[in-house]
């Protein structure tokens, strides 16, 4: 049987329902958490393997207890079991440290694929992925934009600016998804109602033994913020609202007075 | 790790069939501005197969050295092969900081480097400078305070937030930088750059992947990141048929065509083609967003345009909110009347 685990992440939803607070700073609480979208194409794809053959979904996140509703939303999905790696200690993780404590946890278990997302939504790495594969020493295909199976092989097309490469590895491997992979699956109502009861799996940072306290958390993360803002708006600029012709000749008198044009 | 070993500006020169990137040349003038700050020089890390015949325009872009790792396994990028190549330059030429590109390879490259040295690795920076950390002393802790550190600014939480990251105790310092941001020099013609050959050697094993075929996008359009003037359209123009109106425009006023992702999703215009924070980032002299509502994402990707146009039917679409003209009002009636009006302009000169 084909052990597959997907990496999946909690997320401020910033597409469309981004919310501001009257200060101009970012309302997180706001806004929607949902499941990151390149992880969910990560978790359609191992479902669709699984749809085809014999194989088990293993989901994981590490994040703050409420991240449990991206766990039960996968599962809902179809995946079979899920993890959540949360632990006070492991807070304020940059990406070496976040991966470094997610391969922690993926050396405990059996895995022929593991999928992430290429990047997040909230921080827009992209790192975690390949940084998981160094970890695990095994290969690493970013950037997927579609997945096969071939008997012992995975056979990845990995998207480039103005290319595509069509790669075949052996397993164990770790893949990176893109968002255009598929059309994710919905939840099904018996798989929302299982669940909802379906037992996670919960480890703590004594449940990662292999993992060194010099790479965890905040302390264990090389990179380290030296300032953080609120993007400042431009100035808005002039907007009109009137007859085409009229807005037109506004648009050209402000080009050629500016020497724009 | 002792922190004085590590010395120089390096930048990873990308090529990709034997043909240098932009990004290497702008990654060389930023890498440039910050060795002047350090008092230390650049170097150019080339990585391929048969590759010599790009050292000189490196060193004319302003590299003062370029180590050049050629071998016929570097021939096509893989993330393995190419990311020993760079950890044993790291290891035996440590650099105080590293910067990539964070193209599609950069992207992969960077992270598996970076942990593979176990350094710190700031993503898709928009800009760098030479400073200190923290960025003000601590009272009673004022010699704790490192200088000469690189200070890594990026935009997060998809360009509502800005962030500034060191990396103190680790080195090199590494950080991939978006296209299309830094400034390259004007090359020189003749500069030469010392040149160093440098071979780990590579032993494939099977984290080396099998590549069983490429396939290039056919694409005769110019690279949107070259365009001095940008016209692009999103969901607005309402059908691929009507970028017609578009191009009537971007041919009167001299420029290229562009959108959002909204139009690639439909499958209206090709990748290569959108501005944003999965696209491209886009600095032209006039953007003309047409029909665009202006989505953070796509505003990523091009809000450092100089002048910005926006059209759209919708007075609060908030791309009014970033841009320098907006006319609210229906893009098929106004934008035939800016391609006439640029028509006569031109007719005019």
């Amino acid at each position: 049987m084909l052990k597959i685990v997907v990496c999946i992440k909690q997320v401020p939803d910033t597409k469309g329902g981004v919310s501001f607070n009257p200060d101009g700073t970012l309302n997180r609480a706001a806004m929607l958490a949902i499941m990151n979208p390149d992880d969910k194409a990560g978790l359609e794809a191992a479902l669709r393997i699984k749809d085809s053959q014999d194989a088990e979904v293993t989901v994981i996140t590490m994040g703050l207890p409420k991240a449990e509703a991206v766990l039960r939303e996968a599962l809902a999905m179809g995946a079979d079991k899920a993890i959540l790696i949360t632990d006070r200690v492991l807070g304020g993780a940059d990406t070496w440290a976040t991966s470094s404590t997610i391969a922690a946890g993926l050396k405990k278990l059996d895995y022929d694929i593991i999928f992430t997302g290429r990047q997040a939504i909230d921080g827009d790495t992209a790192q975690v992925g390949p940084q998981i594969a160094e970890h695990l020493q095994i290969p690493v295909i970013s950037y997927a934009e579609k997945v096969e199976i071939d008997g012992n092989d995975v056979i990845v097309q990995r998207q480039y600016e103005d290319r595509y490469h069509k790669i075949k590895t052996s397993m164990p491997c770790l893949i990176t998804a893109l968002a255009e992979l598929n059309e994710p699956r919905y939840m099904t109502p018996g798989g929302i109602i299982d669940a909802v009861d379906a037992e996670i799996t919960v480890w703590g940072r004594a449940d990662l033994p292999d993992l060194d306290d010099a790479n965890i958390g905040l302390a264990g993360s090389p990179t380290k913020i030296a300032k953080a803002s609120d993007k400042v708006k431009k100035g808005v600029g002039e907007k009109v609202d009137m007859d085409p012709q009229e807005a037109v000749d506004w648009l050209i008198g402000k080009f050629t007075e500016k020497h724009i044009i | 790790m002792n922190l004085e070993e590590y010395k120089g500006v390096f930048v990873f020169a990308q090529q990709v069939d034997n043909e240098l990137g932009n990004i290497s040349f702008e990654l060389i003038g930023k890498a440039k501005d910050l060795a002047k700050d350090l008092g230390t020089t650049v170097t150019a890390v080339l990585v391929g197969s048969d590759v010599k015949e790009l050292v000189t325009p490196l060193a004319e872009y302003g590299a003062d050295r370029v180590i050049v790792v050629d071998d016929p396994e570097l021939k096509v990028y893989k993330t393995e092969p190419y990311a020993h190549a760079l950890s044993e330059v790291i290891k035996e030429f440590k650099p105080d900081i590293f910067l990539i590109g964070a193209t599609a390879i950069g992207r992969d490259l960077g992270p598996t480097v970076s942990a593979r040295v176990a350094t710190g690795l700031t993503a898709d920076c928009t800009q760098l400078e030479i400073g200190d950390f923290p960025l003000n002393p601590i009272p009673g802790k004022e010699d704790e305070q490192k200088h000469n550190q690189l200070l890594m600014t990026r935009p997060a939480f998809g360009g509502n937030t800005i962030a500034t990251i060191a990396c103190p105790d680790n080195r090199p310092q590494m950080a991939t930088v978006r296209p299309g941001v830094m400034q390259k020099i004007t090359p020189v013609k003749g500069a030469e750059a010392e040149v160093v050959e440098f071979n780990p050697g590579f032993k494939p094993d099977r984290r080396y992947v099998e590549i069983l075929e490429i396939v290039k996008n056919v694409s005769e359009a110019v690279d949107i990141q070259d365009a001095k003037i940008l016209v692009s359209g999103g969901r607005g123009v309402g059908s691929p048929e009507n970028f017609a109106i578009l191009k009537d425009l971007a041919e009167a006023i001299g420029g290229e065509i562009s959108c959002s992702r909204a139009v690639v999703d439909s499958g209206w215009m090709p990748k290569d083609m959108q501005v944003g924070q999965t696209g491209k980032t886009v600095r032209p002299k006039i953007y003309f967003a047409i029909g665009i509502s202006g989505a953070i994402q796509h505003v990523a990707g091009m809000e450092e345009s100089d002048v910005i146009v926006a059209v759209n039917k919708d007075e609060t679409a908030p791309i009014f909110d970033v841009a320098d003209y907006g006319i609210v009002g229906d893009l098929n009636k106004v934008v035939p009347l800016i391609t006439a009006a640029v028509k006569q302009i031109m007719a005019d000169k």
